[in-house]
């Protein structure tokens, strides 16, 4: 199973076409993929600059910066394009669409044209909201409650609820997709249980986009006919209950939280096992630990309505079944954190950001049991606790998740190597930044600055100020990488084959890899991360295993 | 508790403490998950560090026991905790029963508040210490939610419907009351404050505050200008069910069920009669919906609740005295 040299100048699926039409109709999913790296950025420094925004308002705690329509507006942008448009599709995209195929040891996903059509709606999607946001934007915060958002404000809900809701059919096609691909498209040997658990927690993560996110679909096109045709559906003066839009809204944006993180783990579990040189701790249990997760995730959405009027039994019932879903996450962090032992450890820049991504999601996560518990929530509820902890959540887990998946897979993808040096830098700026930006949020919080608000009572500016502080070392920090990357596509040392010495179909394959992914059909023998057996198998221990099962 | 600790606001309530010393577990709990995890990490990471280019890790890879261990330990704790946030939670929105109830009204952008006694304000609440009190809350326009740190307290407040909080003051001083649902262009400056006062010094504030007509008063009015007298009667003539000391009673309906009297189901009943009729009564009344404002609604279902004293035995037609018998 070792990696066969690249013959030099092959044509691989960068240069195998050229021209702006060969990448626009593309059914590579390598290419495809690209593409989501391309746009996902643009969306990711757009959230960007609306997050600086709102963090140089917050430095004085009168609104002086803005007027506070604009400020509603700047935050609203600031969780719209997150939210919908990086969080949700960066990693799946992204990693996701490069990856799955080439870990199952196949030429592409089961429906090219899908995969491409998923890329148009996203842009489609996208480009509405952009055009909402260029129109003067929105100011109903990424959560759209009614009757605010249907009969109260004069914003662009329409267009951006619209874009919003579009965007969605690129979630349910992906996940189908990729569903499909996972059942039926594995190379002889690659049995379920051989699978690398990135495919697992995708595969979870399908599973929760298909369910769940034509629910969202639903809720907005009620949200667009209340305000459109004035449907009494959420507004009680027309008939309508505003409680049923948040159950409605969170039945699918819980699961949604979970969309961005299970990918995000899936990452974390290649990582662990590569650069301990060891199988994942525990396989079985990370893996059915993200179908808990995903199943789970479906049943908690109340904990969103503790003090929203809804019944003290319901949310009795809620707040159990929250404990509940932190098991699974709790069993993961275990399982990672094993990994290590007895491990071949080396902190290369891709298990930093592993490391990291450990520590600030089990904060995230702990925090989020903080918020599961009834009498805790009623005092923290929309206040600076909850930013704190769903940042920990989406920036410390998935963010941290995506950077070190896109460190890892970056000499796959380009055949390139990027500066080691300062990636390490990068990386400490992202973790030492991120912890000074939300650390301070949940001090905010408890002492009960409110969430959303574009000015504050004077004793929470010292809080404020650090947090800022925070937000431009962080920024920094993902600027760095930004410039390597790019940097590394002309003057990057090539990569070869498998940099970091690592097990896994993908890396057998030349970097980057040819269009048809391998030159012939693999076929796998062993359970993945197969570090010990291959080691043992090179110094003549034990012998390779009989082929396909 | 006599020092302050950083971070954590004033304890003005009963609750307070309760609260925080959850939050106290909760940190315990979670300081220990997280420097157990960060020890395992930091420890394995520099023991086993990679020794040599082609060094691998060994084949230890699996331990029932261990998962058996790191399952059932954070489940029971999570249990523990469920169960504590419970207990604080019931205790939060269980007012007790000699609760004295305030009216308030969120709208964009400002608080208004109506004492039992008829006293109104706007952003601002008094109260006095060691009076259990409870806010019948509602919003004549989007969702806002009522929230004072220093009691850890809050609820959403919604348009068409009443939802409640409670909380006992036990410590004089003015206390952040804040907006915390997002309703539009001021929200962050939907704020206002609470001021605790001494039983006396509120005495005080009371005598001195403006329009002291107790709400029900102003409900007796509303009672006739609506017309609700000449069906709402004893005698012949009365079409309508007697509602003076309804409040609170089971009724059975004309479709066989019967219904608790509370706040929601006068609010109904006014806006929608025909929704749940009461057993022997004909659906003639008409409907009000959108006729009647918020805080009207709160005045007539305040005086249905209350009847000042000379009204009781009949369905008020005399504007009411001064005061209610509270």
């Amino acid at each position: 199973m070792n990696a066969i040299t690249a013959t030099a100048e092959r044509p691989n699926f960068l240069t195998a076409e050229h021209g702006l039409k060969s990448w626009l109709l593309t059914l590579d999913h390598k290419r495809v993929a690209i593409l989501y790296l391309i746009s996902v950025s643009c969306y990711f420094l757009l959230g960007g600059i609306f997050a600086m925004l709102v963090r140089i308002e917050l430095m004085t705690p009168a609104g002086d910066l803005m007027l506070p329509d604009t400020y509603n507006r700047v935050f609203t942008g600031h969780g719209v394009t997150m939210v919908f448009f990086f969080l949700i599709p960066a990693i799946p995209g992204i990693l996701g669409n490069f990856l799955i195929p080439l870990m199952i040891g196949a030429k592409d996903v089961a429906f090219p044209r899908l995969n491409l059509a998923s890329w148009y709606l996203y842009m489609t999607g996208g480009s509405l909201m952009l055009l909402g946001t260029l129109n003067g934007g929105v100011d109903t915060g990424w959560t759209f409650y009614p009757p605010y958002s249907s009969s109260y404000t004069t914003t662009n809900v329409l267009i951006v609820g619209i874009g919003v809701f579009i965007n969605g059919f690129s979630s349910i096609l992906t996940g189908l997709n990729f569903m499909v691909t996972i059942h039926r498209m594995r190379c002889p040997g690659m049995t379920w249980f051989r699978l690398p658990l990135f495919i697992w927690g995708h595969y979870a993560t399908s599973l929760m986009m298909v369910l769940g996110t034509p629910v969202i679909a639903i809720t907005l096109l009620l949200l667009v006919m209340e305000r459109l045709f004035h449907l009494g559906i959420f507004d009680p003066a027309k008939g309508g209950d505003p409680i049923l839009f948040q159950h409605l809204f969170w039945f699918y944006s819980h699961p949604a939280v979970y969309i961005m993180i299970l990918p995000s783990m899936a990452v974390i579990s290649e990582l662990v096992a590569c650069f301990s040189r060891k199988r994942i701790f525990g396989y079985h249990f990370v893996a059915f630990a993200s179908i808990g997760i995903a199943v789970l995730g479906f049943v908690v959405w109340g904990h969103h309505l503790y003090v929203s009027g809804q019944s003290v039994y319901a949310g009795t019932i809620f707040s159990l079944l929250t404990m509940l879903v932190a098991i699974p996450s709790a069993v993961k962090v275990f399982n990672w954190s094993m990994t290590l032992y007895q491990g071949s450890v080396s902190l290369e820049t891709p298990m930093l950001y592993a490391l990291g991504f450990i520590g600030l999601f089990t904060i995230g996560g702990l925090t989020g049991v903080f918020l599961g518990t009834l009498g805790f929530d009623v005092h923290v509820h929309d206040t600076y606790f909850v930013v704190a902890h769903f940042h920990y959540v989406m920036v410390g887990g998935t963010i941290m998740g995506y950077l070190g998946g896109l460190h890892f897979w970056w000499p796959k993808i380009t055949g390139r190597c990027y500066p080691e040096f300062w990636a390490k830098i990068s990386a400490l700026l992202v973790f030492v930044g991120f912890n000074l930006t939300f650390f301070p949020q949940f001090l905010l919080g408890y002492m009960g600055m409110p969430r959303r608000y574009h000015a504050y009572p004077p004793e929470f500016q010292v809080l404020n100020i650090l947090s800022t502080a925070g937000a431009s070392v962080l920024a920094v920090g993902f600027v760095l990488p930004t410039i390597y990357f790019l940097w590394s596509l002309k003057s990057g040392r090539p990569a070869g084959n498998n940099p970091w010495g690592a097990r896994g179909l993908e890396w057998e394959t030349s970097s980057p890899p040819p269009t048809q992914n391998f030159d012939s059909t693999p076929s796998v023998s062993r359970e993945p991360y197969d570090y010990f057996e291959a080691a043992e198998e090179a110094a003549g221990r034990a012998t390779p295993p009989a082929h396909s099962h | 508790m006599n020092f302050k600790l950083p971070f954590v606001p004033e304890q003005a309530s009963a609750a307070a403490s309760e609260v925080d010393n959850l939050t106290f577990f909760l940190v315990g709990m979670s300081t220990f998950f997280t420097v157990l995890i960060a020890a395992m990490i930091i420890f394995f990471a520099i023991k086993y560090r990679r020794k040599s280019a082609d060094g691998v890790g060994s084949s230890f890879e699996n331990s029932p026991l261990l998962e058996i261990t790191w399952t059932v330990i954070p489940l029971l704790v999570a249990l523990f905790t469920f169960a504590w946030g419970l207990k604080v939670f019931f205790r939060l929105y269980r007012p007790p029963a000699n609760a004295v109830e305030y009216q308030v009204t969120g709208k964009q952008w400002m608080w208004k508040i109506q004492h039992p006694t008829g006293q109104r304000e706007i952003n601002e609440l008094h109260v006095p210490i060691g009076q259990p009190t409870r806010l019948v809350m509602t919003s004549e326009d989007v969702i806002h939610s009522f929230f004072v740190p220093a009691f850890r307290v809050k609820a959403d407040v919604l348009p068409g419907r009443f939802t409640s909080l409670w909380f006992l003051p036990t410590k004089a001083g003015r206390y952040h009351l804040f907006c915390t649902e997002f309703c539009g262009t001021q929200h962050s400056g939907m704020t206002g404050w609470v001021v605790v006062q001494s039983p006396e010094e509120y005495q005080a504030w009371l005598a001195s505050a403006p329009g002291p007509k107790a709400p029900s008063a102003d409900g007796a009015q509303l009672f006739a200008q609506y017309a609700c007298n000449t069906c709402h009667k004893p005698g012949p003539g009365g079409r309508g069910p007697i509602l003076h000391g309804i409040f609170g009673t089971e009724v059975a309906l004309a479709d066989g069920g019967t219904v608790k009297v509370d706040d929601a189901y006068l609010r109904e009943s006014i806006l929608m009669p025909s929704a749940r009729i009461v057993q022997g009564y004909e659906p003639i009344m008409p409907a009000f919906q959108g006729q009647i404002s918020e805080e009207a609604m709160q005045q007539l279902i305040e005086y249905i609740k209350n009847p000042p004293p000379a009204d009781a035995a009949t369905a008020g037609t005399t504007p009411a005295s001064r005061g209610n018998s509270r």
